[in-house]
């Protein structure tokens, strides 16, 4: 019987040597949706992607996918098998390069399964033709743009056709026309596939855009965390803040600020 | 951490960690070898790197070294009358000591400075994470290729060194300096004897080893330590590497000779 969160994150806590990054977090991501966590650059949520994705250890903390099994304290066969459940596409798409991106693409399929080449060669051909990559298949990463890297990036994530897919800064570096196509590409995932979708981003309307579920994440801790009307409509004005992209009422005091202008301690 | 003690505490913490850590490459290595994927034409193209593209090199190196062995063998065997003794002279010390030290020298700087620099670049873009995420062993995948192409190309090009090294040395002594060939020959086959070829291809397995470990262990690890993934960390690990690995070699020749001899 399938749970309807497909991962549950319970008190999970994260450290980089001896600072604390992450505080306590829990949140469930629900099963054939799109989940959307948001927040500035710093505040965790690329750490909450590599935890998610068993990249960095869980220690302090439970990730418990499907109700059961739970990744922080997983066996190294546990975590491979997680992993073929799943597809990340990296923020700068993670390209081998010095494979084509046929090649690339083919790379999950040559290793885990058994299929011959001519029917690898027109799966990998279908994905491309679904990102809109299909006349590249023959380039080298170094011979695309950002724009086409990403993409061909989510073809490789999607070739072995994973119930989950987990997305890091899907915008950054595109351009607006670039950036709405994924966006389009990563509703119609779920559309076509109900495919889970994990998406780690700070860009406001993309995010609205997508969303079924928002987090809203600050400095190691969640804000706000709901549907996108509520978020929206929400009454914490720190989510406010953020949501209306306010910068920060910077208060200086001024006697220290001159100090350090002039460079010295007295007058 | 003002503390002294505590910071020589944290400093022998991250040295018994790196050390651990190292050996753990190596245990991850050597599994790699029986787990998927099939490495058989990722092998061969990393023979074809390592071993094809360092040829000539290791042929220039080869030449000039025995052409110099020969001139300077030449002159001091001279003082004692013993020029006939430069075959012997120039085939034991390519064959012990230059022979492999040279070539492994030559390959760190050529095949191993491009392979940190190669899995470095991957670990910043984050490919390496890509292939952990794909549920794909990445040391199966990038360093046990390299690893079974160095164990079969760096001897093979440490003997190539060799046979170039004594011939240079004969075109000098024979040819220019008047040595007899056949005190040369006789010389070379007389003093040349099996403890010597072993020495010699003991030192080359040990060194492609130590090659390759250092440098895929270097690039693999590049930036990770510090939490930054960038250019300098792929640049520093490169040169780390190059120094260590050349190190590694020196020190690894006197403690196989001082064993062996």
């Amino acid at each position: 019987m399938a749970t309807e969160n497909i991962i549950e994150i319970r008190g999970l806590n994260s450290f980089y040597n001896n600072s604390q990054v992450l505080f306590d977090i829990s949140f469930a991501i629900p099963r054939h949706q799109v989940t959307v966590i948001m927040g500035v650059s710093g505040c965790g949520k690329t750490t909450i992607l590599r935890h998610l994705t068993g990249l960095k250890k869980t220690g302090a903390g439970q990730i418990i996918v499907d109700g059961s099994q739970d990744l922080g304290t997983s066996s190294e066969t546990m975590l491979m098998q997680y992993r073929r459940r799943i597809g990340v596409l990296f923020q700068g798409g993670a390209l081998f390069n010095s494979l084509s991106l046929a090649e690339n693409i083919a790379t999950p399929l040559k290793v885990h399964t058994k299929l011959a080449d001519e029917t690898i060669r027109i799966m990998g051909i279908m994905k491309l033709n679904m990102v809109g990559l299909d006349e590249f298949s023959d380039y080298m990463p170094s011979q695309l743009s950002g724009g086409m890297k990403k993409r061909a990036g989510l073809a490789r994530a999607l070739i072995m056709d994973p119930e989950i897919l987990f997305v890091d800064e899907p915008s950054s570096g595109l351009d607006p026309i670039t950036a709405a196509g994924l966006d389009r590409l990563i509703l119609e995932l779920r559309e076509t596939y109900g495919m889970t979708v994990l998406v780690v981003t700070h860009e406001l309307e993309s995010a609205f855009k997508i969303a079924d579920r928002i987090v809203v994440m600050d400095r190691g801790t969640i804000m706000a965390a709901g549907y996108p009307e509520e978020i929206r409509n929400g009454k914490d004005p720190r989510v406010q803040q953020f949501l209306s992209r306010e910068a920060d009422p910077h208060k200086i005091q001024s006697e220290s600020y001159y100090e350090r202008l002039l460079g010295g301690t007295g007058k | 951490m003002v503390n002294p003690i505590e910071s020589l505490g944290a400093y022998a913490l991250r040295q018994v960690s790196s050390a651990g850590r190292l050996g753990l490459f190596f245990i991850y290595t050597i599994r790699g070898i029986i787990l998927p994927p099939a490495k058989f034409w990722s092998t061969l193209k990393q023979i074809q790197f390592i071993g094809t593209k360092s040829f000539v090199v290791v042929g220039f190196t080869a030449a000039f070294t025995g052409m110099v062995l020969g001139l300077q063998g030449y002159h001091t065997l001279s003082k004692f009358g013993s020029e006939g003794l430069l075959g012997s002279a120039v085939g034991l010390s390519m064959i012990r000591e230059l022979g492999p030290v040279l070539t492994a020298l030559m390959v760190t700087g050529r095949a191993g400075s491009a392979i940190v620099a190669e899995i470095g670049i991957m670990r910043i873009e984050e490919q390496i994470d890509a292939l952990e995420c794909m549920a794909i062993d990445p040391f199966s995948y990038l360093v046990t290729p390299r690893l079974i192409a160095s164990l079969i190309s760096v001897p093979l090009l440490i003997a190539f060194c060799d046979i170039i090294g004594i011939l240079g040395g004969y075109v000098i002594g024979v040819g220019l300096l008047g040595v007899s060939q056949g005190a040369f020959w006789d010389g070379l086959t007389a003093s040349v004897d099996w403890s010597d070829l072993s020495m010699g291809f003991v030192k080359s397995v040990c060194f492609s080893v130590i090659i390759v470990w250092v440098c895929t262990y270097k690039g693999f690890y590049a930036g990770v330590d510090e939490g930054t993934f960038g250019p300098e960390q792929v640049s520093r690990a490169t040169t780390d590497a190059v120094v260590i690995s050349s190190i590694a070699v020196l020190i690894g020749d006197y403690v196989i000779t001082s064993i062996m001899l």
